[in-house]
Protein backbone atom coordinates (compact mmCIF):
# COMPACT_ATOMS: atom_id res chain seq x y z
CA UNK A 1 0.00 0.00 0.00
CA UNK A 2 1.33 3.45 -0.84
CA UNK A 3 2.20 5.87 1.92
CA UNK A 4 0.72 9.32 2.15
CA UNK A 5 2.07 12.22 4.18
CA UNK A 6 0.48 15.56 4.95
CA UNK A 7 0.28 18.17 7.68
CA UNK A 8 -2.78 17.78 9.86
CA UNK A 9 -3.57 20.53 12.36
CA UNK A 10 0.00 21.77 12.14
CA UNK A 11 1.64 18.39 12.77
CA UNK A 12 3.15 16.00 10.24
CA UNK A 13 1.00 12.92 9.68
CA UNK A 14 1.60 9.88 7.54
CA UNK A 15 0.21 6.45 6.98
CA UNK A 16 -0.51 3.65 4.55
CA UNK A 17 -3.58 4.10 2.40
CA UNK A 18 -5.35 2.24 -0.36
CA UNK A 19 -6.26 4.08 -3.54
CA UNK A 20 -9.88 4.13 -2.41
CA UNK A 21 -9.17 5.39 1.13
CA UNK A 22 -11.11 8.61 1.61
CA UNK A 23 -9.54 11.56 3.38
CA UNK A 24 -12.20 11.30 6.09
CA UNK A 25 -11.31 7.63 6.68
CA UNK A 26 -7.64 8.52 6.99
CA UNK A 27 -8.44 11.30 9.49
CA UNK A 28 -10.83 9.26 11.60
CA UNK A 29 -9.44 5.74 11.39
CA UNK A 30 -5.70 6.19 10.91
CA UNK A 31 -5.21 9.39 12.90
CA UNK A 32 -8.07 8.91 15.38
CA UNK A 33 -9.42 12.41 14.67
CA UNK A 34 -13.07 11.51 15.05
CA UNK A 35 -14.30 15.09 15.34
CA UNK A 36 -14.91 15.10 11.60
CA UNK A 37 -18.24 13.35 11.04
CA UNK A 38 -19.66 11.28 8.21
CA UNK A 39 -23.34 12.07 7.80
CA UNK A 40 -24.33 10.97 4.32
CA UNK A 41 -21.14 9.66 2.72
CA UNK A 42 -22.60 10.97 -0.54
CA UNK A 43 -21.35 14.58 -0.86
CA UNK A 44 -24.63 16.08 0.27
CA UNK A 45 -24.58 17.00 3.96
CA UNK A 46 -21.27 18.72 4.73
CA UNK A 47 -20.77 17.06 8.15
CA UNK A 48 -17.31 16.01 6.90
CA UNK A 49 -16.06 19.48 5.85
CA UNK A 50 -12.38 20.11 6.63
CA UNK A 51 -9.92 22.62 5.18
CA UNK A 52 -7.35 21.46 2.62
CA UNK A 53 -4.80 24.16 1.86
CA UNK A 54 -7.17 26.67 3.40
CA UNK A 55 -10.25 25.71 1.40
CA UNK A 56 -13.37 23.95 2.63
CA UNK A 57 -13.80 20.49 1.09
CA UNK A 58 -15.98 17.49 1.79
CA UNK A 59 -13.51 14.96 3.13
CA UNK A 60 -15.85 12.10 2.16
CA UNK A 61 -15.42 13.17 -1.46
CA UNK A 62 -11.64 13.33 -1.72
CA UNK A 63 -9.11 10.52 -1.63
CA UNK A 64 -6.45 10.58 1.08
CA UNK A 65 -3.80 10.05 -1.61
CA UNK A 66 -4.81 13.38 -3.15
CA UNK A 67 -3.95 15.20 0.08
CA UNK A 68 -0.27 14.25 -0.31
CA UNK A 69 1.78 17.23 0.88
CA UNK A 70 -1.33 19.23 1.77
CA UNK A 71 -2.10 21.31 4.83
CA UNK A 72 -5.25 19.86 6.42
CA UNK A 73 -7.23 21.44 9.26
CA UNK A 74 -9.98 19.69 11.15
CA UNK A 75 -12.36 20.72 13.94
CA UNK A 76 -9.78 19.50 16.48
CA UNK A 77 -7.57 22.47 15.60
CA UNK A 78 -10.16 25.10 16.44
CA UNK A 79 -10.09 25.25 20.25
CA UNK A 80 -6.91 26.35 22.09
CA UNK A 81 -4.79 23.57 23.62
CA UNK A 82 -6.13 24.57 27.06
CA UNK A 83 -9.69 23.94 25.85
CA UNK A 84 -10.69 27.59 25.29
CA UNK A 85 -13.20 27.50 22.47
CA UNK A 86 -12.57 29.23 19.16
CA UNK A 87 -14.80 32.34 18.83
CA UNK A 88 -16.99 30.51 16.27
CA UNK A 89 -17.44 27.56 18.64
CA UNK A 90 -18.14 29.91 21.55
CA UNK A 91 -20.77 31.71 19.47
CA UNK A 92 -22.44 28.39 18.55
CA UNK A 93 -22.64 27.66 22.27
CA UNK A 94 -23.89 31.13 23.24
CA UNK A 95 -26.54 31.28 20.51
CA UNK A 96 -27.69 27.65 20.64
CA UNK A 97 -26.33 26.90 17.18
CA UNK A 98 -26.45 23.17 17.86
CA UNK A 99 -28.78 20.57 19.26
CA UNK A 100 -27.58 17.01 18.62
CA UNK A 101 -24.25 18.41 17.40
CA UNK A 102 -23.77 15.97 14.56
CA UNK A 103 -23.54 18.61 11.85
CA UNK A 104 -21.57 21.03 14.02
CA UNK A 105 -17.97 20.13 13.03
CA UNK A 106 -18.82 20.72 9.38
CA UNK A 107 -20.82 23.86 10.18
CA UNK A 108 -17.93 25.33 12.17
CA UNK A 109 -15.34 24.51 9.50
CA UNK A 110 -17.56 25.96 6.75
CA UNK A 111 -18.15 29.04 8.88
CA UNK A 112 -14.40 29.43 9.44
CA UNK A 113 -13.78 29.21 5.68
CA UNK A 114 -16.50 31.80 5.05
CA UNK A 115 -15.14 34.27 7.62
CA UNK A 116 -11.61 33.87 6.25
CA UNK A 117 -12.93 34.92 2.81
CA UNK A 118 -15.55 37.37 3.95
CA UNK A 119 -15.03 38.64 7.53
CA UNK A 120 -18.38 40.48 7.77
CA UNK A 121 -20.90 38.44 5.79
CA UNK A 122 -24.57 39.39 5.58
CA UNK A 123 -27.25 36.99 6.76
CA UNK A 124 -28.00 36.11 3.13
CA UNK A 125 -24.32 35.45 2.39
CA UNK A 126 -24.09 33.13 5.39
CA UNK A 127 -27.16 31.18 4.32
CA UNK A 128 -25.82 30.86 0.80
CA UNK A 129 -22.39 29.71 1.96
CA UNK A 130 -23.97 27.01 4.12
CA UNK A 131 -25.97 25.57 1.20
CA UNK A 132 -23.95 22.35 1.38
CA UNK A 133 -24.25 21.91 5.16
CA UNK A 134 -27.38 20.16 6.29
CA UNK A 135 -28.73 20.27 9.85
CA UNK A 136 -31.76 18.21 10.82
CA UNK A 137 -32.20 19.79 14.25
CA UNK A 138 -31.84 23.52 14.50
CA UNK A 139 -33.70 24.95 11.52
CA UNK A 140 -30.48 26.90 10.79
CA UNK A 141 -31.65 30.11 12.40
CA UNK A 142 -29.37 29.94 15.42
CA UNK A 143 -26.45 28.70 13.31
CA UNK A 144 -26.73 31.80 11.13
CA UNK A 145 -27.05 33.95 14.24
CA UNK A 146 -23.96 32.35 15.80
CA UNK A 147 -21.88 33.00 12.70
CA UNK A 148 -23.05 36.62 12.53
CA UNK A 149 -22.11 37.00 16.20
CA UNK A 150 -18.73 35.33 15.67
CA UNK A 151 -18.01 37.88 12.94
CA UNK A 152 -18.54 40.65 15.49
CA UNK A 153 -21.86 41.81 14.09
CA UNK A 154 -24.95 42.77 16.03
CA UNK A 155 -27.51 39.98 16.13
CA UNK A 156 -30.17 41.72 18.21
CA UNK A 157 -32.07 42.58 15.00
CA UNK A 158 -32.50 38.90 14.23
CA UNK A 159 -35.48 37.86 16.27
CA UNK A 160 -35.49 34.42 17.86
CA UNK A 161 -38.02 32.91 15.50
CA UNK B 1 -16.02 1.00 -3.60
CA UNK B 2 -14.05 -1.65 -5.41
CA UNK B 3 -10.29 -1.39 -4.98
CA UNK B 4 -8.16 0.48 -7.50
CA UNK B 5 -4.72 2.00 -7.81
CA UNK B 6 -4.34 5.76 -7.83
CA UNK B 7 -1.71 7.73 -9.74
CA UNK B 8 -1.00 11.39 -9.21
CA UNK B 9 1.16 12.54 -12.14
CA UNK B 10 2.67 16.03 -12.09
CA UNK B 11 2.74 16.56 -15.86
CA UNK B 12 0.29 16.15 -18.69
CA UNK B 13 2.70 13.82 -20.49
CA UNK B 14 2.77 11.48 -17.48
CA UNK B 15 -1.02 11.67 -17.18
CA UNK B 16 -1.43 10.61 -20.82
CA UNK B 17 0.93 7.68 -20.29
CA UNK B 18 -0.84 6.62 -17.10
CA UNK B 19 -4.22 6.75 -18.85
CA UNK B 20 -2.87 4.37 -21.46
CA UNK B 21 -3.02 1.55 -18.90
CA UNK B 22 -5.77 -1.05 -18.99
CA UNK B 23 -9.05 0.23 -17.47
CA UNK B 24 -7.59 3.55 -16.36
CA UNK B 25 -9.84 6.56 -15.84
CA UNK B 26 -9.18 10.24 -15.20
CA UNK B 27 -10.09 11.73 -11.83
CA UNK B 28 -10.89 15.45 -11.86
CA UNK B 29 -12.33 16.93 -8.69
CA UNK B 30 -14.08 13.65 -7.90
CA UNK B 31 -17.37 15.41 -7.12
CA UNK B 32 -19.22 13.14 -9.52
CA UNK B 33 -16.85 10.22 -9.90
CA UNK B 34 -16.29 9.45 -6.20
CA UNK B 35 -20.05 9.17 -5.46
CA UNK B 36 -20.34 6.97 -8.58
CA UNK B 37 -17.48 4.74 -7.36
CA UNK B 38 -19.15 4.44 -3.95
CA UNK B 39 -22.31 3.22 -5.66
CA UNK B 40 -20.23 0.83 -7.73
CA UNK B 41 -21.49 2.47 -10.90
CA UNK B 42 -17.88 2.60 -12.08
CA UNK B 43 -15.08 0.15 -11.44
CA UNK B 44 -11.81 1.38 -12.96
CA UNK B 45 -8.63 -0.56 -12.19
CA UNK B 46 -6.65 2.66 -11.97
CA UNK B 47 -7.51 6.30 -11.39
CA UNK B 48 -5.26 9.00 -12.76
CA UNK B 49 -5.74 12.11 -10.60
CA UNK B 50 -5.35 15.29 -12.62
CA UNK B 51 -5.22 17.56 -9.57
CA UNK B 52 -1.40 17.65 -9.62
CA UNK B 53 -1.13 18.66 -13.29
CA UNK B 54 -0.45 22.42 -13.19
CA UNK B 55 -0.44 22.68 -17.03
CA UNK B 56 -4.21 22.23 -17.22
CA UNK B 57 -5.12 24.73 -14.50
CA UNK B 58 -5.70 28.44 -14.65
CA UNK B 59 -7.32 31.14 -16.76
CA UNK B 60 -5.73 33.15 -19.56
CA UNK B 61 -6.73 35.34 -22.48
CA UNK B 62 -6.08 33.78 -25.88
CA UNK B 63 -4.55 35.57 -28.87
CA UNK B 64 -8.03 36.07 -30.39
CA UNK B 65 -9.39 37.53 -27.13
CA UNK B 66 -11.08 34.28 -26.09
CA UNK B 67 -11.21 33.44 -22.38
CA UNK B 68 -9.28 30.17 -22.02
CA UNK B 69 -9.89 28.02 -18.94
CA UNK B 70 -7.70 25.03 -18.15
CA UNK B 71 -9.59 21.73 -17.94
CA UNK B 72 -8.44 21.18 -14.35
CA UNK B 73 -9.58 24.60 -13.13
CA UNK B 74 -12.05 24.44 -10.24
CA UNK B 75 -15.47 26.08 -10.24
CA UNK B 76 -14.28 28.37 -7.40
CA UNK B 77 -11.29 29.51 -9.47
CA UNK B 78 -13.56 30.30 -12.44
CA UNK B 79 -16.00 32.16 -10.17
CA UNK B 80 -13.13 34.29 -8.87
CA UNK B 81 -11.03 34.61 -12.03
CA UNK B 82 -13.32 34.76 -15.07
CA UNK B 83 -14.19 38.45 -14.64
CA UNK B 84 -13.69 38.99 -18.39
CA UNK B 85 -16.84 36.90 -18.94
CA UNK B 86 -19.12 37.84 -16.02
CA UNK B 87 -22.02 35.52 -16.96
CA UNK B 88 -19.63 32.56 -16.92
CA UNK B 89 -18.11 33.57 -13.57
CA UNK B 90 -21.63 33.92 -12.15
CA UNK B 91 -22.59 30.46 -13.43
CA UNK B 92 -19.54 28.89 -11.76
CA UNK B 93 -20.31 30.72 -8.51
CA UNK B 94 -23.71 28.99 -8.34
CA UNK B 95 -22.68 25.39 -9.00
CA UNK B 96 -23.49 23.19 -6.00
CA UNK B 97 -22.03 24.62 -2.79
CA UNK B 98 -18.64 26.09 -1.76
CA UNK B 99 -17.02 22.72 -0.95
CA UNK B 100 -18.12 21.25 -4.31
CA UNK B 101 -16.79 24.35 -6.08
CA UNK B 102 -13.42 24.01 -4.34
CA UNK B 103 -12.88 20.55 -5.89
CA UNK B 104 -15.05 20.17 -9.00
CA UNK B 105 -13.51 21.15 -12.34
CA UNK B 106 -14.77 22.39 -15.69
CA UNK B 107 -13.15 19.45 -17.50
CA UNK B 108 -14.88 16.94 -15.22
CA UNK B 109 -18.22 18.63 -15.62
CA UNK B 110 -18.01 18.65 -19.43
CA UNK B 111 -16.69 15.08 -19.70
CA UNK B 112 -19.54 13.93 -17.49
CA UNK B 113 -22.22 15.89 -19.46
CA UNK B 114 -24.89 15.46 -16.82
CA UNK B 115 -28.20 16.50 -18.44
CA UNK B 116 -28.74 18.96 -15.56
CA UNK B 117 -25.21 20.39 -15.34
CA UNK B 118 -24.54 24.10 -15.79
CA UNK B 119 -21.28 24.30 -17.78
CA UNK B 120 -22.57 22.45 -20.88
CA UNK B 121 -25.09 25.29 -21.39
CA UNK B 122 -22.34 27.92 -21.23
CA UNK B 123 -20.07 26.01 -23.61
CA UNK B 124 -22.82 25.42 -26.17
CA UNK B 125 -24.27 28.96 -25.97
CA UNK B 126 -20.80 30.46 -26.33
CA UNK B 127 -19.82 28.28 -29.26
CA UNK B 128 -16.72 27.46 -27.21
CA UNK B 129 -13.95 25.12 -28.30
CA UNK B 130 -13.06 22.12 -26.14
CA UNK B 131 -9.34 21.42 -26.42
CA UNK B 132 -8.15 17.90 -25.58
CA UNK B 133 -4.91 15.99 -25.62
CA UNK B 134 -5.82 14.86 -29.17
CA UNK B 135 -7.77 17.67 -30.91
CA UNK B 136 -9.94 20.78 -30.79
CA UNK B 137 -13.68 20.09 -30.68
CA UNK B 138 -16.39 22.67 -31.49
CA UNK B 139 -19.12 22.84 -28.84
CA UNK B 140 -21.73 21.86 -31.46
CA UNK B 141 -19.86 18.55 -32.00
CA UNK B 142 -18.91 17.81 -28.39
CA UNK B 143 -22.16 16.85 -26.64
CA UNK B 144 -23.80 13.63 -27.79
CA UNK B 145 -26.74 13.20 -25.42
CA UNK B 146 -27.18 12.45 -21.73
CA UNK B 147 -23.85 11.57 -20.06
CA UNK B 148 -22.31 11.12 -23.53
CA UNK B 149 -19.70 13.17 -25.36
CA UNK B 150 -17.41 12.68 -28.32
CA UNK B 151 -14.42 12.13 -25.96
CA UNK B 152 -12.47 8.91 -26.54
CA UNK B 153 -11.00 6.73 -23.80
CA UNK B 154 -7.98 8.37 -22.24
CA UNK B 155 -8.62 11.75 -23.89
CA UNK B 156 -8.13 14.62 -21.42
CA UNK B 157 -9.82 18.02 -21.65
CA UNK B 158 -6.91 20.42 -21.31
CA UNK B 159 -8.62 23.74 -22.02
CA UNK B 160 -11.95 25.32 -22.93
CA UNK B 161 -11.85 28.46 -25.11
CA UNK B 162 -14.82 30.82 -24.76
CA UNK B 163 -15.30 33.65 -27.25
CA UNK B 164 -16.47 36.54 -25.03
CA UNK B 165 -19.98 37.74 -26.02
CA UNK B 166 -21.27 41.33 -26.08
CA UNK B 167 -24.00 40.36 -23.63
CA UNK B 168 -24.83 37.13 -21.84
CA UNK B 169 -26.73 35.72 -18.90
CA UNK B 170 -27.43 32.33 -17.32
CA UNK B 171 -30.69 31.68 -15.51
CA UNK B 172 -30.78 28.59 -13.33
CA UNK B 173 -34.03 27.33 -11.87
CA UNK B 174 -32.51 25.34 -9.07
CA UNK B 175 -33.65 21.93 -7.94
CA UNK B 176 -33.07 22.64 -4.25
CA UNK B 177 -32.31 19.08 -3.13
CA UNK B 178 -29.59 18.33 -5.68
CA UNK B 179 -28.57 21.97 -6.28
CA UNK B 180 -28.33 21.16 -10.02
CA UNK B 181 -30.48 22.98 -12.57
CA UNK B 182 -34.08 21.81 -12.88
CA UNK B 183 -33.89 23.97 -15.99
CA UNK B 184 -31.07 26.33 -16.93
CA UNK B 185 -30.85 28.66 -19.93
CA UNK B 186 -27.71 30.41 -21.13
CA UNK B 187 -28.18 33.25 -23.63
CA UNK B 188 -25.17 34.82 -25.38
CA UNK B 189 -25.27 37.68 -27.89
CA UNK B 190 -22.40 37.96 -30.36
CA UNK B 191 -21.89 40.39 -33.23
CA UNK B 192 -22.98 37.66 -35.66
CA UNK B 193 -26.05 36.44 -33.76
CA UNK B 194 -27.52 35.10 -30.55
CA UNK B 195 -27.12 31.58 -29.18
CA UNK B 196 -29.46 30.01 -26.62
CA UNK B 197 -28.53 26.75 -24.87
CA UNK B 198 -30.81 24.83 -22.52
CA UNK B 199 -29.80 22.37 -19.82
CA UNK B 200 -31.86 20.27 -17.40
CA UNK B 201 -34.79 19.92 -19.77
CA UNK B 202 -34.23 17.50 -22.63
CA UNK B 203 -33.78 13.74 -22.48
CA UNK B 204 -31.05 14.29 -25.07
CA UNK B 205 -29.08 16.56 -22.74
CA UNK B 206 -28.06 20.13 -23.46
CA UNK B 207 -29.51 21.61 -26.69
CA UNK B 208 -29.81 24.85 -28.64
CA UNK B 209 -33.25 26.44 -28.97
CA UNK B 210 -33.01 27.57 -32.56
CA UNK B 211 -36.38 29.39 -32.85
CA UNK B 212 -35.43 31.58 -29.90
CA UNK B 213 -31.99 32.18 -31.41
CA UNK B 214 -33.53 33.35 -34.71
CA UNK B 215 -36.00 35.67 -32.96
CA UNK B 216 -33.38 37.14 -30.60
CA UNK B 217 -30.86 37.62 -33.40
CA UNK B 218 -33.40 39.99 -35.03
CA UNK B 219 -34.42 41.74 -31.82
CA UNK B 220 -32.55 41.11 -28.56
CA UNK B 221 -35.46 41.78 -26.21
CA UNK B 222 -37.73 39.55 -24.08
CA UNK B 223 -40.70 40.60 -26.26
CA UNK B 224 -39.09 38.96 -29.29
CA UNK B 225 -39.83 35.59 -27.64
CA UNK B 226 -43.57 36.18 -27.45
CA UNK B 227 -45.53 33.25 -28.84
CA UNK B 228 -42.50 30.93 -28.91
CA UNK B 229 -42.82 27.71 -26.96
CA UNK B 230 -41.35 24.23 -26.85
CA UNK B 231 -43.22 20.94 -26.71
CA UNK B 232 -43.05 18.80 -23.58
CA UNK B 233 -42.32 15.80 -25.77
CA UNK B 234 -38.80 14.44 -25.23
CA UNK B 235 -38.39 16.57 -22.10
CA UNK B 236 -37.27 14.99 -18.82
CA UNK B 237 -40.25 14.03 -16.72
CA UNK B 238 -39.64 13.07 -13.08
CA UNK B 239 -40.96 13.71 -9.59
CA UNK B 240 -39.53 17.23 -9.69
CA UNK B 241 -41.48 18.29 -12.78
CA UNK B 242 -43.28 17.00 -15.85
CA UNK B 243 -42.02 17.41 -19.40
CA UNK B 244 -44.63 20.11 -20.03
CA UNK B 245 -43.57 21.96 -16.90
CA UNK B 246 -39.93 21.91 -18.00
CA UNK B 247 -40.85 23.06 -21.51
CA UNK B 248 -42.75 25.98 -19.98
CA UNK B 249 -39.83 26.81 -17.70
CA UNK B 250 -37.43 26.96 -20.66
CA UNK B 251 -39.42 29.83 -22.18
CA UNK B 252 -39.68 31.62 -18.83
CA UNK B 253 -35.97 31.29 -18.07
CA UNK B 254 -35.02 32.39 -21.59
CA UNK B 255 -37.08 35.58 -21.20
CA UNK B 256 -35.47 36.22 -17.83
CA UNK B 257 -31.99 35.64 -19.21
CA UNK B 258 -32.55 38.12 -22.05
CA UNK B 259 -33.99 40.71 -19.64
CA UNK B 260 -31.05 40.25 -17.24
CA UNK B 261 -28.46 40.41 -20.05
CA UNK B 262 -29.89 43.87 -20.85
C1 LIG C 1 -23.75 18.39 -3.93
C2 LIG C 1 -23.36 18.61 -5.36
C3 LIG C 1 -23.99 19.63 -6.07
C4 LIG C 1 -23.67 19.85 -7.43
N1 LIG C 1 -24.32 20.86 -8.08
C5 LIG C 1 -24.03 21.08 -9.39
C6 LIG C 1 -24.67 22.12 -10.13
O1 LIG C 1 -25.48 22.87 -9.61
N2 LIG C 1 -24.33 22.29 -11.43
C7 LIG C 1 -23.40 21.51 -12.03
O2 LIG C 1 -23.13 21.73 -13.21
N3 LIG C 1 -22.77 20.53 -11.38
C8 LIG C 1 -23.06 20.30 -10.08
N4 LIG C 1 -22.39 19.30 -9.39
C9 LIG C 1 -21.38 18.48 -10.12
C10 LIG C 1 -20.03 19.15 -10.03
O3 LIG C 1 -20.03 20.31 -10.84
C11 LIG C 1 -18.87 18.26 -10.46
O4 LIG C 1 -17.72 18.97 -10.14
C12 LIG C 1 -18.76 17.92 -11.92
O5 LIG C 1 -19.90 17.34 -12.44
C13 LIG C 1 -17.64 16.89 -12.18
O6 LIG C 1 -16.40 17.51 -12.11
P1 LIG C 1 -15.19 16.84 -11.35
O7 LIG C 1 -14.01 17.68 -11.66
O8 LIG C 1 -15.53 16.67 -9.93
O9 LIG C 1 -15.03 15.46 -12.12
P2 LIG C 1 -14.91 13.96 -11.61
O10 LIG C 1 -16.04 13.62 -10.72
O11 LIG C 1 -13.56 13.72 -11.10
O12 LIG C 1 -15.06 13.21 -13.00
C14 LIG C 1 -16.27 13.17 -13.73
C15 LIG C 1 -16.00 12.47 -15.07
O13 LIG C 1 -15.16 13.28 -15.90
C16 LIG C 1 -13.96 12.60 -16.24
N5 LIG C 1 -12.93 13.67 -16.21
C17 LIG C 1 -12.57 14.44 -15.15
N6 LIG C 1 -11.72 15.40 -15.53
C18 LIG C 1 -11.49 15.23 -16.87
C19 LIG C 1 -10.71 15.92 -17.84
N7 LIG C 1 -9.97 17.02 -17.54
N8 LIG C 1 -10.72 15.45 -19.13
C20 LIG C 1 -11.47 14.37 -19.46
N9 LIG C 1 -12.24 13.70 -18.59
C21 LIG C 1 -12.26 14.12 -17.31
C22 LIG C 1 -13.81 11.50 -15.23
O14 LIG C 1 -13.10 10.42 -15.76
C23 LIG C 1 -15.28 11.14 -14.95
O15 LIG C 1 -15.76 10.31 -15.95
C24 LIG C 1 -22.68 19.05 -8.06
C25 LIG C 1 -22.05 18.03 -7.34
C26 LIG C 1 -22.37 17.82 -6.01
C27 LIG C 1 -21.67 16.72 -5.26
S1 LIG D 1 -20.49 12.95 4.87
FE1 LIG D 1 -19.44 14.12 3.40
S2 LIG D 1 -20.98 15.37 2.61
FE2 LIG D 1 -22.11 14.09 3.98
S1 LIG E 1 -27.55 19.98 15.44
FE1 LIG E 1 -28.34 18.02 14.93
S2 LIG E 1 -27.90 17.90 12.81
FE2 LIG E 1 -27.42 19.94 13.26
Amino acid sequence: MPEVSMTVNGKPAKGQVEGRTLLVEFLRESLGLTGTHVGCDSSQCGACVVHVNGRAVKSCTMFAAEAEGAEVRTIESMAEPDGTLHPIQAAFQAHHGLQCGFCTPGMVMSAAALLAENPKPSEAEIREYLEGNICRCTGYHNIVKAILAASGQDVSAIAAE
Amino acid sequence: MYAFEIDRPATLADAITALGAEEAQALGGGQTLIPALKQRLAAPARLVALSGVAEIKGIRTGADGALCIGGGTTHAEVAAGAGAYPALAALAARIGDPAVRNRGTIGGSLANNDPSACYPAAVLASGATVVTTNREIAADDFFEGMFTTTLEDGEIITEVRFPVPEKANYQKFEQPASRFALVGVFVAKYADGVRVAVTGASEDGVFRWSEAEAALSKDFAPGALEGLSLSGEGMISDLHGSGDYRAHLVAVMTRRAVAAAG
